[in-house]
């Protein structure tokens, strides 16, 4: 009998049993589809956080006043602290103290409320700065203009806001030129920031930036500063950049020895470190998943293949009563599973790939080739396998043991 | 394949090089045993037959005597427990499978009473079956077929599946099946049980003709009226041959 005959008795098989064929299909379809898609989903993820801290700057670090953070020099002492002044931030552009640091912002941050008529808003972010912020912080403008170093010495009452908080006070209106009471302040808004989207929890686009001058005078009233922040000239220098701000601010505010020091510096790398190993971790996760659903698959697969062969083990018997030698019989099983095994792999797989270019919970997914080959693999093994298996043991049978299973 | 096929040519050759006045079946003390120690019954308990080729003999017995078990070993389909069985001078108590399988396919048509079609499967790729297992060419397969079931009356129904048969019909394509292999021995187990009146003498009509073929048709029945068709009638009971004489009737 010719391996030709055999294949089409494999077919033939596979036709006359129509719905067990389209549910192993769909079983293994599934499984193979939702270990691509998940793994998809988790990879994506990663690199979607991985672009949004791209985008946040790598190269900037961040000074806050007391020791007390979990940043970079967290060994606080309670008395003798000495508040960041605007003077330190002069001080951190020094040329040839700090030749790393390209430039420097000191950030000034409130809480407050804007209102325009009757709309208002809170913004996440309400800073008085100045424009050395812009870079620092990956900032530009979308309409409108930046303010500029002549409207921070002269303290004018301008500001840039961002979308949510424009959408917030202005709606569907171009808020350029317009004007806003912001604490009891009244401000023209002269730009609407480039939107930023979230980072983290934060909105990034519910924004308030003024010259810090005028928050100083108007609102805050005090020369203390919440923060600087701090760019380095390239992403690989952020560390020296950041040693030299610590040597200068450590003589500036005395600390010496066993003296701890009155701020920390945060280190936007060391972020980027936390936040894609936790973007690991997810992936890891998802991934599991998607080996558990992998797993249930086929189990699925190994239940309709045992199921079929016990009612097909009546014809085993009766094939091999009229002188089906065992070969053959194998043959046409192992073949009719690794047809099913393989329609159904490569249907999971054109499933997955196109599944995965939507959208999936605000994720764009993005293929992890190898999962790809996994899922395939693992399918076709598990299809020829439990196949394979109870169809050997059906044709090992004398015929009329088989014959007599009901 | 697992039969390696010149393995199967030496085989069969084996089969058809036999000096013709050799019995087609002869067994000695058959014992078939199912179970152990103080459970287990004899289903056979020493059996010797012979049957010479071209004879027509009838079986018969009470249920449970064995004739099923006899005929299932005579069809190469089950083991004995102790005992010798050659078929053809050929000794098959001692065969492996692979051997077994081409034993069944060349030598041998089986009948069944509860019919044994492949379902969802026609009538023609039913009869096609073994021919294909013993790699007979797929034209010459397709006309042997066609010729098998015009003998048995369904010239007409040959793409028509199972379910779409009658029970006499079906079992007529069983016969068909059994016959286009040309075996030197037909066995049927009750084939006209699960069958109208009218379609047990239509197949007892089919049995003649294919002993006065020249074939050897050995025939398990409850039936009176079926067993005086043969020409010898075998008498069993608790596994044991308790009578064996020619049908008077039948041979002169
Ligand atoms: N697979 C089996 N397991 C145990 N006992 C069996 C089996 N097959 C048949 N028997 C027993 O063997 C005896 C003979 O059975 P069988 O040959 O089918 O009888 P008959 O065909 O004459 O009615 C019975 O007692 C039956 O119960
Ligand atoms: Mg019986």
């Amino acid at each position: 009998m010719s391996v030709y005959e055999i294949i089409r008795f494999a077919f033939r098989g596979l036709f006359t049993n129509r719905l067990r064929t389209f549910l192993t299909v769909l079983g293994i379809t599934i499984g193979v589809a939702s270990v691509i898609i998940l793994l998809a989903v988790g990879n994506g993820s990663s690199k979607a956080i991985q672009s949004s801290l791209d985008r946040l700057g790598t190269n900037s670090l961040q000074v806050r006043s007391g020791g007390n953070g979990f940043g970079f020099r967290a060994r606080a002492s309670a008395n003798s602290q000495k508040p960041l002044t605007i003077l330190d931030t002069v001080a951190l552009t020094d040329k040839t103290q700090a030749p790393d640091i390209k430039q420097v912002a000191p950030i000034v941050s409130t809480n407050g409320t804007c209102v325009v008529g009757s709309n208002t808003s809170t913004p996440s972010t309400f800073y008085g700065t100045w424009p050395a912020y812009y870079q620092a912080s990956n900032t530009s403008i979308q309409s409108g203009s930046y303010f500029t170093n002549d409207d921070v010495t002269q303290s004018r009452r301008v500001a840039l806001i961002g979308q949510t908080t424009a959408t917030a006070l202005f709606g569907t209106e171009s808020p350029i030129g317009q004007t806003m009471r912001c604490s009891g302040i009244q401000f023209t808004v002269i730009g609407l920031t480039a939107k930023k989207g979230a980072s983290g929890f934060q909105d990034g686009d519910s924004l308030v930036l003024i010259p810090i001058t005028t928050m100083e005078n108007t609102i805050t009233g005090n020369q203390a500063l919440s923060s600087i922040l701090v760019e380095a000239t390239k992403s690989t220098t952020t560390t020296a950049a950041q040693n030299e701000l610590t040597t200068i601010l450590d003589a500036r505010h005395g600390i010496s020895g066993s003296k701890s020091a009155d701020f920390s510096v945060f280190n936007q790398a060391s972020l980027l470190t936390t936040a894609s190993t936790s973007s690991q971790t997810f992936t890891t996760l998802l991934g599991m998943v998607a080996a558990i659903s992998l797993l249930v698959g086929g189990i699925g697969i190994t239940n309709i293949m045992l199921v079929t062969v016990i009612e097909r083990t009546r014809e085993i018997g009766i094939r091999k009563a009229i002188g089906a030698p065992k070969g053959a019989i194998l043959s046409q099983f192992l073949i009719e599973a690794t047809i099913l095994s393989l329609l159904g792999g490569i249907l999971g797989v054109v499933v997955g790939l196109i599944g995965s270019h939507f959208t999936i919970v605000g994720t764009k997914p993005v293929i992890v080739p190898a999962s790809v080959f996994l899922a395939f693999g693992v399918s076709i093994l598990i299809g020829v396998f439990f196949g394979g298996y109870p169809a050997q043991r059906a044709a090992s049978l004398r015929p009329i043991e088989a014959l007599r299973h009901e | 394949m697992a039969v390696d096929s010149a393995e199967a040519e030496q085989a069969a050759e084996a089969v058809d090089s036999v000096v013709d006045q050799q019995p087609v079946i002869e067994v000695r003390d058959a014992v078939k045993r199912y179970g152990v120690g103080d459970a287990s019954i004899f289903a056979l308990d020493g059996v010797s037959l012979t049957i010479q080729p071209g004879e027509y003999v009838a079986i018969m017995g009470p249920s449970g005597s064995g004739k099923s078990t006899l005929m299932n070993i005579l069809g190469a389909l089950d083991d004995m427990t102790s005992g010798e069985y050659f078929l053809d001078g050929i000794e098959i108590s001692s065969m492996d499978e692979s051997h077994l399988s081409i034993v069944r396919g060349r030598k041998i048509g089986f009948i069944f009473q509860s019919f044994n079609l492949i379902p969802r499967t026609t009538a023609i790729a039913n009869v096609e079956l073994p021919m294909a297992y013993q790699g007979v060419k797929p034209k010459e397969r397709r006309e042997r077929a066609l010729v098998a079931l015009d003998v048995v009356g369904l010239g007409d129904r040959i793409n028509h599946e199972p379910t779409e048969l009658s029970g006499g019909q079906q079992q007529r394509v069983a016969v068909a099946r059994a016959l286009a292999t040309r075996p030197a021995l037909l066995l049927a187990d009750e084939p006209t049980g699960a069958l109208d009146s009218k379609s047990t003498a239509d197949l007892l009509d089919l049995f003649d003709q294919i002993n006065a073929a020249g074939r050897t048709v050995v025939v398990i029945t409850h039936e009176l009226d079926v067993a005086h068709r043969a020409k010898r009638i075998i008498r069993m009971r608790d596994g044991k041959i308790v009578g064996d004489e020619l049908n008077k009737e039948r041979v002169a």
